[in-house]
């Protein structure tokens, strides 16, 4: 009850804030600029629109998980509006995942209206609604959901800017840690592979939610993606969650 | 009548800077608040007094000792379903509107609907805020989010009010206003707490008083037996009589447009005065006796600690 008082709360800050905004414009420019670049393209039109499309959908969602969620939590300390939130009879996990799941509800609407735009736009192409590019958007959500996450852990200790580069490392790292995957077949087996593959355990792996490719080009999608993903994002996402959980427990607010 | 909170040997320390330095804010903290009382806590800047709160409503926690906030933990989230509590400067979420505000706050408690909306209208009318009911608070002025902050620290109709500096930032007819809604917290039968360095708003409304200085209460108990009823001296201004005349009754202090102030130490120095008035036929403006007051034991403990 309490958290969904908080996540109401918290998405109504969201709604309210103008770089949501702002975000939600330059996303919705760069899908429909998407259609400029297919008329510039030799071959496969509706594949560029697509391909360009869903890339946008995805960079502006992180950009809106990182910017918002990195403040969520530091502007309730710093502006102190968690004085009188924190003196009401809540639990401090009840206000980190209030605020958490605040946030998720404000990525689901703009990733609604932004796929909106994306498929009215591929319609034009196509005249018809694709299962497998809402399938790639739910994949997105899914990866932002978890990218709300650590922003969300960064921000319980750490200022918004800091906060912001952390998370945005963290989007990073996990799109480009499949390399060690390479990496750990070309190692001999010994140390240096064990040390490679705590290390690859360790780090976030986004590329389990990315299935633009396969969609965008018609291809099969690998047995079983769905139940990977969706664990993985979740076993993941509550992780993080639980190391904010610590971290804010025993947080003084001076 | 039980307690409504009870501190008990309280402390607590900060590691502050790049390089942590600890500082001890809180050195031993021990007071409780009665049922029904005004209890006021006063200290100057950067005595403690709202580190002492934060630890009260569970933002920080003490290093040690013992606090008791209905019988219970602060940190038990059923310690604070009858508390009310209004902070040191008014920060609050500016995008609300007072409604929506007010509306949140209140389903925090479980609120109905029905309840919500009559609780708040009539809080409002409390608080003298019903005007501004629709507007965002980011368009409020420091007086108007102390009066909103009061509205909201009464939303779960709470047996225990805590209020930090609640007279900070308002002009003189809202001091009065918020002054008079204390003061009928209690005659409906709640408890008060309120910290402030402002002297006369204790003196007004408290009936016990706790008076920190450096992270240590230095002196508690009953306003009346903290403060003497002894006359110290007697403030006579005079006219028609000069500085000479005056100066074997007392220190006169000033002379201005005919007239004299002078301060006289003992009774029969106040009569005598009084019988040179009526000889010289001098004109008597003003006779004030001046007792031992809570100004003089708040700078008397400040100067001793």
């Amino acid at each position: 009850m309490i958290i969904s008082v908080i996540a109401r709360n918290t998405f109504k800050e969201a709604v309210r804030d103008r770089v949501l905004y702002l975000l939600l414009f330059f996303s919705a420019l760069s899908i429909v600029l998407a259609r400029v670049l297919a008329i510039l393209t030799v071959g496969d039109r509706v594949k560029v629109v697509k391909d360009v499309g869903l890339a946008s959908i995805s960079f502006f969602g992180a950009l809106m998980a990182i910017l918002i969620g990195t403040g969520l939590v530091y502007k309730e300390i710093e502006k102190r509006t968690i004085f009188t939130l924190i003196s009401k009879p809540i639990r401090r996990v009840e206000f980190l995942l209030g605020k958490f799941f605040g946030l998720v509800l404000t990525l689901a609407v703009m990733l609604g209206a932004m796929s909106l735009i994306f498929l009215a736009v591929v319609f034009l192409h196509t005249f018809q609604v694709e299962f497998g590019l809402i399938l790639a958007v739910v994949f997105i959500f899914l990866e932002l959901v978890l990218l709300t996450a650590v922003a969300v852990l960064f921000s319980c200790f750490s200022t918004p800017i800091l906060s912001s580069l952390f998370a945005l490392s963290f989007y990073l790292i996990g799109h480009f840690s499949w390399s060690l995957e390479t990496l750990i077949k070309r190692t001999p087996a010994g140390a240096t592979r064990t040390i490679i593959q705590i290390i690859y355990m360790l780090l976030p792996d986004l590329e389990n939610f990315n299935i633009k490719t396969e969609v965008v080009q018609n291809l099969p999608l690998p047995s079983g993606i769905w139940l990977g993903a969706f664990g993985y994002g979740v076993v993941y996402t509550a992780f993080i969650l639980l190391l904010a959980v610590l971290v804010f427990r025993r947080r003084d607010f001076i | 009548m039980g307690s409504v909170l009870e501190l008990q040997n309280v402390h607590k320390s900060f590691k502050l800077g790049f390089i942590p330095k600890t500082k001890e804010v809180l050195k031993g903290i021990s007071f409780s608040v009665a049922e029904g009382e005004i209890f006021g806590y006063l200290g100057p800047n950067g005595a403690g007094k709202t580190s002492t709160i934060k630890c009260v409503l569970g933002l920080i926690f003490p290093d040690a000792g013992t606090i008791s906030l209905f019988g219970r933990s602060p940190l038990d989230p059923k310690s604070k379903e009858k508390l009310g509590f209004l902070p040191e400067n008014p920060y609050f979420y500016d995008y609300l509107t007072a409604l929506e505000f007010l509306d949140f706050y209140a389903q925090l408690f479980g609120v109905s609907k029905d309840e919500r909306t009559e609780r708040i209208v009539r809080l409002l009318k409390l608080v003298d805020m019903e005007r501004a009911a629709d507007l965002p608070l980011r368009k409020f002025s420091r007086g108007m989010l102390q009066r909103i902050g009061l509205a909201q620290a009464l939303i779960n109709e709470p047996s225990f009010v805590i209020l930090d500096e609640p007279l900070g930032g308002l002009d003189p007819l809202g001091r009065k206003e918020i002054r008079d809604i204390i003061l009928s917290l209690r005659d409906s039968g709640r408890t008060v707490l309120f910290t402030s360095h402002i002297l006369q708003d204790i003196e007004m409304i408290c009936d016990r008083v706790a008076i920190v200085v450096g992270g240590r209460v230095l002196s508690q108990g009953r306003l009346a037996d903290l403060v003497s009823e002894k006359i110290l001296f007697t403030e006579i201004t005079v006219s028609g009589l000069s500085a000479a005349e005056l100066a074997g009754y007392g220190e006169c202090v000033s002379i201005r447009d005919g007239r004299a102030l002078l301060k006289v130490f003992s009774e029969e120095k106040v009569q005598a005065v009084l019988d040179l008035v009526r000889e010289r036929r001098g004109g008597i403006h003003a006779l004030i006796p001046r007792t031992h007051t809570l100004e003089d034991l708040f700078v008397d403990m400040v100067t001793r600690s």
